[in-house]
Formats: C-alpha cells, sequence, structure tokens
C-alpha cells in the first residue's frame, strides 16, 4: 500500500511538472505580453525608449530557456513572483482569494452531490408514470443550461423579482446561495446521471433478487444494497467534475461580482498577467491531482474487492 | 385440466400441498407486444417432496419459479391461475404482503452463486439480514446466529468468513452462504433455481447431498428448477416436464424415467448424455492407422507454465509438467474443474502463449521456438470454437462475413472463389445457405454454434479446439451438436481437442482423455479405461460426482436421429 501512494505521488508531481511546462511554453508563445500591455497605456505617457528601458529591467525578452529554469526554481521553492498588473506577490493575491472559491467550490460541489441523490431517490420512489420520466429527463436538461445564463437567470427570478435573496450587498453566506446553485446545478447532473443508471444496473444484478428474496422492501434493496454499489463508478467521476467545478467558479464568480480565483484568472487573461496565470494552472492542477489521488486511495476503502490484489480462486 | 393423475398416489390420504398451482400464466411485454410464457400449468408439491421442473431454454420453468416467488421481471406479468402456499392465494398480492412470507415461507436457492452476494457486504452480515428483516433476531444475536448458519451449511472457520466478503470465497462456498439464507427461517417451501449449473461437478454433488440433508432434517419442501435431466433423476421424487411453457408430462420421476410417454421427453432424456452411456463410436481413422504411434498430431511434453503475479510475489504455476499425445483424427478431452488447467493447456498448444518450459509439437511444427512463419502456418492448422455461441460472433457482421473473415487473413483468394467456399462450408455444418445473408441474433444458440464452427472449418484447418463448445446449449441441440462434429470429423479427419467440464459429454464424444487437477496429469488414458476404471482418487471423485447415476443406461429407448434436424 505505501509502495503504491509512493508511486502515485509521484506521478502527480509528473502532471504537475508537465501542466507547468506546457502552460509556461504556451503563455510564452503568445504574442504581446503583460509589460507592454501595462506600460503602454497612454495615460503612463511613456516613450518607447523609456518602456524599453523597462522591459530590459523585467528581462522581458530574455532567452526563453533560462527563464523557464529560473521560474520552476522559483516555483519549488513556492515563490509565485510578482502580478505585474497588481504589482503585489502572486502568493498574495492567492491567498487572499483562494479560500472564498474554495469555500464556492466546496459548497457547490456537495450541492450537486445532494441534488443528484435527491433525483436518484425520487426517480426510483416515484413509481413508473410520467412523473419517473419527467425526473429522468432533468439531468439532460440541467447539463444543457450555460451557467452564464443560469446566474442571470437566477438572479432574475430570486432576487429581483421574487426579492428573497439580495445580490447588492448580501450577507456573507446569503451571497452565496445563488453562486453555489449556479454551479451545482450543470455539475449535478453527470452525477445524477451515472447515479440513474448505475440504480437501473444494480437492480437487475442477481444479488438484488437475492434480497427481494429474503423479504426485504424495495427502500430496504434500495438503501442497504444498491446505493453503495452504485455510487462506486460515481465516485471516478467525481474526481474529473471537479475540472469543470473550476471553469464553472470563472464564469460564476465574474457573474455575480464575487472575489476568487475565477475573478482572479479573468483579470490576469485580460491583462496577460503571466506569472498569476501561471501559478493559477499549477494550482488548479494541483488541486485536481489530489481530488484524484484521494479518489483513488478511498476506493479500497468504500469496495472491499480492491484491497486484495489477487481474490480467492472461484 | 387437473392435476395429472401420475402425481397422485390412489387409495393414501395425501397432506394438504405446500404448493398447489392452478392455471398459472404468465406473458412478458416487449416492443413486440405481448408474449405469452406459460400457458395455464397446474402442478403441486407436497410437504417434503422434492419435485423437478424440467425444461431447455424457453420453457418457463424460471418464470414460472420467479412467479411463485413474486419476483418476476418487471415486464413479466401474471395474467391468470392461482399460487397456493399452504392453502393461501397469493397469486394478487402486492410486493409488500409477499415481502411478508418471502424468506419466511418460500424462499430461494439462486442460480448463479458468483453473482447472488452483494461484493460490497460482509457474508454475516447478508446471512443475519435475513433474521433482521423479519424481526427474529437484530445486532449481535443475529450476527451468532448467521455463524450458526453458516456452520451448518458445512463452511469451514464460520466465524471468519462471517467477516469475509464474497470475493473472498469460492463459488461453491458461496452456494453454501445462500443455501444457509434460504433455510434460516425454515420455510416450507425452497426454490432452487439451477442450483448447480454455475459449479464443478464434485462441488455439485456436495451441494445437491446439502440442501437433500436439510430438507430431510426440517421437511421442508423443494422446487428444483434444472435443465439437467441428471440431476433431476437423481435428486427429486416427482418430475415436472415444461415445453414452451405447457406441462408436457408430470409423474413420479421413476415412472417417467423408466416408460416417458409423451415425444418430447422421450427424446429429453435420449439426448441427455448423463442419463445415456452411448458407445463411442471407434474413430474411423483411428482404426486405419492404428499401431502407428508416430501418427501423434499433437505432442505436448513436459509442459510447465508459470504466471507471475507482479511484486515480490513468488507466481503461481498454472501447468506442472503436463505431458499428452493425440493422434491424428482422435478425439482427446480434457476434463478437470475450474483452475485445473485446461484453458491454460489449450492456449499454449494453440499457440497465443508462450510455455515457460516443455516441448509443443504440433503436427510437427515445433512451439518451442516458433519463428514468425511458422505460427502463421500454425493458425491454419488449428481453430477454435469457444463456449459462448453468442459473445463470439459480432452481432453487427452479417454470417457471410464472419465465416469469410479467416479466408482473409491469409494469402489472397478472389471474392467468388471466397463466396464458393463459404457456401460450402455453411453447407458442411448443416445450416441452410439463406442464413448467410442474416446477423447473429437472427439465429438461435444450435445454429450461431455451428457458424462458430464454420469459420473454424472455412481455413481447412487438421485440428479444432472446442472449448467447451457445447456447454451453454440445450441437451437435444447438444446432441445435434455433438453429432454434427462426429460426422465432420469422419469426413474430414479432424482432430479434436476437446475441453469440458461435462464428464458426460466428455465420455459420449472422446477417444481418449487426460484429467487434470491443480494444473498436473493425474490421470490419461482411453475414455473407457479411465471411466470404468478410474485409478487416481480424483478422477474416481469426479466421476462418481456425474449426476444421472442413480437410473444407469435408458440408452436402450434412445431415439438416434439427431443430426440433420436444427432447431
Amino acid at each position: 500500500m505505501a509502495r503504491y501512494i509512493v508511486s502515485r505521488v509521484g506521478q502527480a508531481l509528473l502532471v504537475l511538472w508537465a501542466a507547468f511546462t506546457i502552460s509556461f511554453v504556451l503563455l510564452q508563445a503568445m504574442p504581446g505580453d503583460a509589460v507592454l500591455i501595462k506600460f503602454q497605456n497612454p495615460e503612463y505617457g511613456l516613450s518607447a525608449e523609456q518602456i524599453a528601458d523597462i522591459r530590459a529591467a523585467y528581462d522581458a525578452d530574455g532567452s526563453v530557456l533560462p527563464q523557464y529554469v529560473h521560474t520552476i526554481g522559483n516555483f519549488v521553492t513556492g515563490d509565485f513572483g510578482y502580478s505585474l498588473q497588481a504589482g503585489v506577490a502572486v502568493s498574495a493575491q492567492l491567498a487572499a482569494n483562494l479560500p472564498s472559491t474554495i469555500r464556492l467550490a466546496g459548497l457547490a460541489f456537495a450541492a450537486a452531490a445532494v441534488l443528484a441523490v435527491i433525483i436518484a431517490v425520487l426517480s426510483n420512489l416515484s413509481g413508473f408514470g410520467r412523473l419517473r420520466s419527467f425526473i429522468q429527463s432533468l439531468p439532460s436538461l440541467f447539463v444543457s443550461i450555460p451557467t452564464f445564463w443560469l446566474g442571470i437567470m437566477l438572479i432574475q427570478i430570486f432576487s429581483f423579482r421574487f426579492r428573497l435573496v439580495p445580490v447588492i450587498n448580501p450577507g456573507e453566506w446569503e451571497g452565496l446561495i445563488l453562486p453555489v446553485l449556479t454551479i451545482a446545478v450543470p455539475i449535478s447532473a453527470p452525477m445524477a446521471q451515472i447515479l440513474l443508471r448505475n440504480i437501473d444496473e444494480v437492480l437487475t444484478r442477481p444479488f438484488v433478487s437475492v434480497a427481494r428474496a429474503k423479504g426485504a422492501s424495495h427502500a430496504f434493496v434500495l438503501w442497504q444494497h444498491v446505493a453503495k454499489n452504485a455510487f462506486l463508478p460515481v465516485l471516478t467521476v467525481a474526481g474529473v467534475l471537479f475540472g469543470e467545478l473550476l471553469a464553472g467558479a470563472v464564469i460564476t464568480e465574474t457573474v455575480f461580482g464575487l472575489n476568487g480565483i475565477g475573478s482572479l484568472t479573468e483579470q490576469a487573461v485580460n491583462f496577460q498577467d503571466v506569472a498569476v496565470l501561471q501559478a493559477i494552472v499549477v494550482i488548479s492542477a494541483a488541486a485536481f491531482v489530489a481530488i484524484n489521488l484521494a479518489v483513488d486511495l478511498l476506493y479500497p476503502v468504500l469496495d472491499p474487492r480492491l484491497k486484495t490484489k489477487l481474490g480467492a480462486v472461484s | 385440466m387437473t392435476i395429472s393423475p401420475v402425481g397422485r398416489l390412489e387409495g393414501t390420504v395425501l397432506p394438504a400441498p405446500v404448493l398447489d398451482v392452478s392455471g398459472l400464466t404468465i406473458s412478458y411485454r416487449d416492443q413486440n407486444g405481448t408474449r405469452t410464457a406459460v400457458h395455464g400449468i397446474d402442478f403441486s408439491v407436497a410437504p417434503g417432496e422434492v419435485v423437478a421442473l424440467v425444461g431447455e431454454s424457453g420453457s418457463g420453468k424460471s418464470s414460472t419459479a420467479q412467479a411463485i416467488i413474486g419476483l418476476l421481471p418487471e415486464n413479466g406479468r401474471l395474467e391468470s391461475g392461482s399460487i397456493r402456499l399452504n392453502q393461501q392465494d397469493i397469486a394478487g398480492w402486492p410486493q409488500k404482503r409477499l415481502d411478508g412470507i418471502r424468506g419466511s415461507v418460500v424462499s430461494l436457492v439462486p442460480q448463479d452463486p458468483g453473482n447472488s452476494l452483494n461484493p460490497v457486504k460482509t457474508i454475516g452480515r447478508q446471512v443475519a439480514e435475513i433474521l433482521i428483516i423479519h424481526g427474529k433476531a437484530s445486532g449481535a444475536v443475529a450476527d451468532a446466529r448467521a455463524i450458526e448458519l453458516l456452520e451448518r451449511v458445512g463452511l469451514n472457520q464460520p466465524a471468519l468468513r462471517a467477516k469475509q466478503y464474497p470475493h473472498e470465497l469460492s463459488g461453491g462456498m458461496k452456494q453454501r452462504v445462500l443455501i444457509a439464507i434460504a433455510i434460516a427461517l425454515k420455510p416450507s417451501l425452497i426454490i432452487a433455481d439451477e442450483p448447480t449449473s454455475a459449479l464443478d461437478v464434485t462441488v455439485q454433488k456436495h451441494i445437491l447431498d446439502l440442501i437433500d440433508e436439510l430438507r430431510r432434517e426440517t421437511g421442508t419442501a423443494v422446487l428444483l428448477v434444472t435443465h439437467d435431466l441428471g440431476v433431476a433423476a437423481d435428486r427429486s421424487d416427482r418430475l415436472i416436464v415444461l415445453k414452451q411453457g405447457k406441462i408436457q408430462e408430470q409423474g413420479r420421476t421413476a415412472d417417467i424415467l423408466a416408460n416417458p410417454q409423451s415425444a418430447y421427453t422421450q427424446r429429453l432424456l435420449a439426448d441427455a448424455p448423463s442419463l445415456n452411456i452411448r458407445q463411442r463410436r471407434v474413430a474411423a481413422v483411428a482404426t486405419a492407422s492404428q499401431g502407428e504411434a508416430s501418427d501423434d498430431i499433437i505432442i505436448v511434453e513436459g509442459l510447465v507454465q508459470d504466471f507471475s503475479l507482479g511484486g515480490k510475489d513468488k507466481g503461481l504455476r498454472a501447468l506442472d509438467d503436463v505431458s499428452f499425445r493425440v493422434r491424428r483424427g482422435t478425439t482427446h478431452a480434457l476434463v478437470g474443474e475450474s483452475g485445473s488447467g485446461k484453458t491454460t493447456t489449450i492456449r499454449t498448444v494453440a499457440a497465443l502463449q508462450k510455455p515457460t518450459s516443455g516441448k509443443v509439437i504440433v503436427d510437427g511444427l515445433d512451439l518451442s521456438a516458433p519463428p514468425r512463419e511458422t505460427l502463421r502456418l500454425l493458425r491454419k492448422k488449428i481453430q477454435l470454437v469457444y463456449q459462448n455461441p453468442f459473445g463470439s460472433l459480432d452481432p453487427r457482421q452479417t454470417i457471410a462475413a464472419i465465416v469469410e473473415e479467416p479466408l482473409l487473413n491469409f494469402e489472397p483468394v478472389p471474392r467468388a472463389k471466397r463466396a464458393e467456399i463459404v457456401a460450402s462450408t455453411i453447407e458442411k455444418v448443416g445450416l441452410p445457405l439463406d442464413v448467410l445473408q442474416r446477423r447473429p441474433h437472427a439465429l438461435s444458440g444450435g445454429q450461431r454454434q455451428r457458424v462458430a464452427i464454420a469459420r473454424a472449418l472455412v481455413l481447412d484447418p487438421q485440428i479444432l479446439i472446442l472449448d467447451e463448445a457445447v456447454s451453454a446449449l440445450d441437451v437435444t441441440v447438444q446432441a445435434q451438436i455433438l453429432a454434427l462434429l462426429d460426422t465432420l470429423q469422419r469426413d474430414l479427419g479432424l482432430t479434436y481437442l476437446f475441453v469440458s467440464h461435462d464428464l458426460a459429454v466428455v465420455r459420449q464424444i472422446s477417444d481418449t482423455v487426460s484429467v487434470l487437477n491443480g494444473g498436473k496429469i493425474v490421470e490419461s488414458g482411453a475414455v473407457e479405461d479411465v471411466f470404468e476404471r478410474p485409478q487416481s482418487h480424483y478422477a474416481r471423485e469426479l466421476i462418481d460426482a456425474i449426476p444421472g447415476k442413480k437410473y444407469p443406461s435408458l440408452a436402450g429407448q434412445s431415439l438416434s436421429t439427431h443430426s440433420g434436424n436444427i432447431r
């Protein structure tokens, strides 16, 4: 087991390095750079010579390889450099923005899981007919809703029309309700869909008939026998969905005017703030890798078949 | 229609039946409308009695069993009729009410022990559950009772087993666990739905013995659903023969076996390999080349196969010094239980894997150090036919394309010539030419297996490896395929390497046999010698476990026309 974890952590580091390198190359390949964008601004009234001096000071035209080695060395020691735009350390910006995004993403993920389970339970307890097929079509509906549109619609309906949730100067938690919902709805769709399909599949397995033959009720079978088996594949998807969670946060934070990694990303992209973007890419990759590692390590805990590599000869 | 008179003994007052089914009609809804699977059948089961429900696939035997325990599939419907369980008609009961009697009055021993236990729950919990559901025990008491039950069904170290998960147990052990669940509340009736079909023959015997013993102890009646007439003959008091949802015949098992009334039952009995020790015809080619030991087409010497399990493990020795020879034009059978090394052996002979050590010579080609060209030549000489005719044919290809495919892998043959070869091969296996444009789903299991044989024959090979090739088929279809294989062997001089767990079939088709156990050959020789006078303990045990012993050789009444007629 220890060996497994070491090899997985090794793989994770490799992924991080690849993410860093690819993003570094792509960011370098972009035409123009942050120095130009910032100091070409007519407000500064700088001459071409002055700009050239500044560029030299920042080593903006230096060769790529030393920059790469320099930057990666800094990243390894936890120094993410300085944001050109804001003029502060990137690590300070991250420290200011990360907690709110983690809170938003965490809540949204939990809400999505709850939503998916509600859909699955309703669909399996509502018997048959129209209600069931309506509930089963919800995931397809949810997944086709664009995040920005959903955010705007939620504000329109719940804040402006019914005045249920304030959007202007909301309380700390109140302000999270709509953004969390906005992210949760599209994320819940694939989870619900996989859960529904798995429940249907597990219900056809012989051990379910055996449980029914013991005299267990439908609800008992669902909770005691189907739930855990149907949930296992959802776990895999949950890891992958984490990526969408980040994308969802970028749009949602912009729509709702929230501070966080999303809005930080948006500004950094606008100003080609390479140092900030580089840090965000690496941080996102690290989070993604960590979540998927956690999922993989969780599997043997939930599924006893994965604990021993070689089962009894049957 | 009332209960068949044979079922009741005249002059005796019978106790009220545990189960009394009358006019039971079951139908299934699908895209094509409603299809009736069971047509108004009547039968009853007396207390403590074992009644066998036999029939081929599609006979409605499983539907009947499922209806009795109220677990028809979602699209199944009980159209009419009554199911009286201890005098109560449960036919119209809603599921909620049925929950009260399932497990306590009627219980189930399922077909497939491998998939019938929840993989993520411990054995102990799954046994204790039935006590908890019916409010008979809870908590530590239920757990203790579960361990007692596991001990009762003959599991060693029951306390340890209770803490294990299903994948840590063998198939036979899992079936014991399922039996423990079925007997936990001492029900009046146990429905055993093909309880041993997925198990090795020696395990089958132990499981059936266990059911018998528990039944005698508690006086529980058993409805034994099976396709295996040998099992039904050995284990039942009465027999019900079903065909396409109708009862063909029912009565005392001994009577039916001795004197079957319906033509269908007669054919079924004639086709059942376990009930007929049919004399193996002397292989035509074998006699011709008698004495010429040099004409061994397959020579396997000292074959060893190790599999590494990764990591520091020592690895697994799947084959240990396996040697045998097969003479050209004869059939050699490899028998043994799962894990004995049968599959590994044939994979090596077919050069699908390299042996760790040892020698394999196929028709003069040494496979120990095969150059590329040898392998290509070998592929033309050896072909495989697999067990599952449903999985081994690509559902999107036409039969013509399936049979033609091997021809495309070797030197080019003109299109017209290919079509000609395909057509003649299809005729060889006894299929009409109009199947060529159809796809596998339009064919029956037997027809599909004929297609698989045609695909193997199209390259004009000398050796066919038949890997459980008839195991998934109904007995009458099985008999037809075996007859076909026999004809092909005579006409084409083929050599068969026949792998099967079904010893009755092996006895019928093979000339020589090797018995494998734990990767070693424990006995080999001519089939009569091994079956009549087994030398090793293991071979004796294996042969003793073949069902159908209670009524030896009914071959006298067998109808001998199988070939030609295709189902």
